[in-house]
């Protein structure tokens, strides 16, 4: 349970970190906070050659909303994000879910960048951005890409990110008048990996709904809304959700109860995405 | 050696050599030795002698090991020491040792309660409570247990911390909730 051995690096600018990235290939990770990193390294699931620390780069460190987005750097940590007096109105869906981010104690290292690097079909962050229709922004020695976050995620613990590119920012869109949001999950231990995770928005037109940790990648589906409401054949709907997510059984629940909790959740937060519309 | 252009990034910290990484521990400058992959909870206990951070699962689940980095509560595992390098961290020992040798309102709370039996994750909650009470002085039970739900506890069933938090908070409570 300690780190196979690597060559350390703490840069002084973004430009430095990219170019020793470069340099080291597959060989070379970037670490954060290290919330999700560093068990993979206590485990020895990953041995880099070279770390490369950008944990204390200014540069990583915005956090602002302006032009529709809220811009979240790669430095920047879950706690500083929920701490953010404005968060609730800006981004409500982020508001709902970070306190089910791991811990107290870890949100205060781990970063939401990191968390969408780290692709876990589980984690709450990148269905955060699915489900609002966020984009990630990619950068390497030249140039930055965006990608929405719809085509970022590929598998488990696997993204569109190559191996020169570090996650520079997330962005999340502002919401808009007239949405409601909701997220809940179901896991073991309030803060440990959620079993289901359920995100909800409602707009004036459309039930959203984001599901993870039942597929490979967090999903989304959208129902247009009746007469203002959800559905009236909205059970069959989530349980056609529910199966073509295809969940698998595991240490922690079967496939059988994760589709129900898909059909339960899944409902709860879209009743209550619809009544807090504002 | 990558190729780097600022002057200002530091050289690579080579695997195989122990690096010279400076804290302020409990108030005091401290100085070790590390190489890159030392976690800071072992930098802690086997370079610098400060026995009370505890180690348990190692990978941030069971919060023994938490600490204050910067004042902030977090997983002395998942940090590693040269991470470290120039912060101030603070561990359980710092506590009795900022208050004139005695034990803080709350570790007194805490024998008061037998909010400890073994005492394992004792140093860790306690750690992490100082962090979060300052941010947030009154919490409800149920914020609290949110909080406590970074611990684990195998004999207490949290009973005890929770009536030792509420008591050394001002706060009274009828009964405490079993979960």
């Amino acid at each position: 349970m300690k780190p196979a051995s690597f060559d350390y690096l703490r840069p002084a600018t973004v430009a430095d970190a990219l170019a020793a990235l470069a340099a080291g290939g597959d060989d070379a990770r970037v670490i954060a906070g290290g919330q999700s990193l560093m068990p993979m390294l206590n485990m020895r699931l990953v041995q880099p050659r070279l770390l490369i620390d950008l944990g204390r780069l200014e540069e990583l460190r915005t956090l602002r909303a302006e032009d529709g987005w809220l811009t979240v750097g790669a430095a920047v940590t879950q706690a500083e994000v929920l701490a953010r007096p404005t968060l609730a109105r800006e981004v409500p869906l982020l508001a709902a879910a970070l306190p089910w981010v791991g811990h107290f104690q870890t949100r205060n290292r781990g970063t939401l960048c990191g968390s969408v690097a780290h692709a876990d079909p589980s984690a709450e962050t990148p269905l955060c951005l699915v489900a609002t229709g966020g984009e990630v922004v990619l950068r390497n020695l030249r140039r930055r890409r965006t990608v929405p976050a719809a085509d970022f995620f590929l598998g488990p613990l696997t993204t569109v990110k190559a191996a020169d590119e570090i996650v520079e920012c997330v962005r999340f869109p502002l919401a808009r008048p007239g949405s409601g949001h909701a997220f809940r999950e179901q896991s073991m231990r309030h803060g440990d990996f959620a079993i289901t995770a359920c995100a909800a928005t409602v707009d004036e037109r459309s039930a959203n709904l984001g599901v993870g940790g039942m597929a490979d990648r967090p999903t989304l589906r959208s129902w247009p809304l009746v007469d203002g409401g959800l559905p009236p054949d909205l059970d069959d709907a989530l349980n056609a959700f529910a199966w073509d997510l295809g969940g698998d059984d595991d240490q922690h629940a079967t496939a059988r109860y994760r589709r129900d909790l898909v059909r339960r959740i899944g409902r709860t937060v879209l009743e209550e995405a619809l009544s807090c519309r504002r | 050696m990558p190729p780097l252009t600022s002057p200002e990034t530091p050289p690579v910290l080579a695997a195989e050599t122990r690096h010279a990484v400076s804290i302020v521990l409990n108030g005091k400058p401290r100085t070790g030795h590390a190489h890159p992959r030392l976690l800071l909870s072992d930098f802690l206990r086997h370079e610098l002698g400060a026995h009370g951070t505890r180690v348990g699962c190692e990978h941030g689940v069971c919060g023994a090991c938490t600490v204050r980095i910067d004042g902030v509560a977090a997983r002395a595992c998942l940090t590693l020491a040269v991470q470290a390098d120039g912060r101030r961290i603070d561990t359980v020992e710092g506590l009795a040792e900022a208050n004139e040798g005695r034990m803080t309102a709350l570790q007194e709370a805490f024998r008061r309660h037998h909010a400890l039996q073994c005492g394992f994750c004792t140093a860790g909650i306690l750690m992490s409570l100082t962090d979060y009470l300052g941010r947030n002085p009154k919490p409800t039970e149920e914020e609290l247990r949110d909080m406590l739900s970074g611990h684990l506890c195998r004999c207490t069933g949290y009973a005890g911390i929770v009536r030792a938090v509420m008591e050394v908070t001002g706060q009274t409570m009828k009964e405490v909730s079993h979960v």
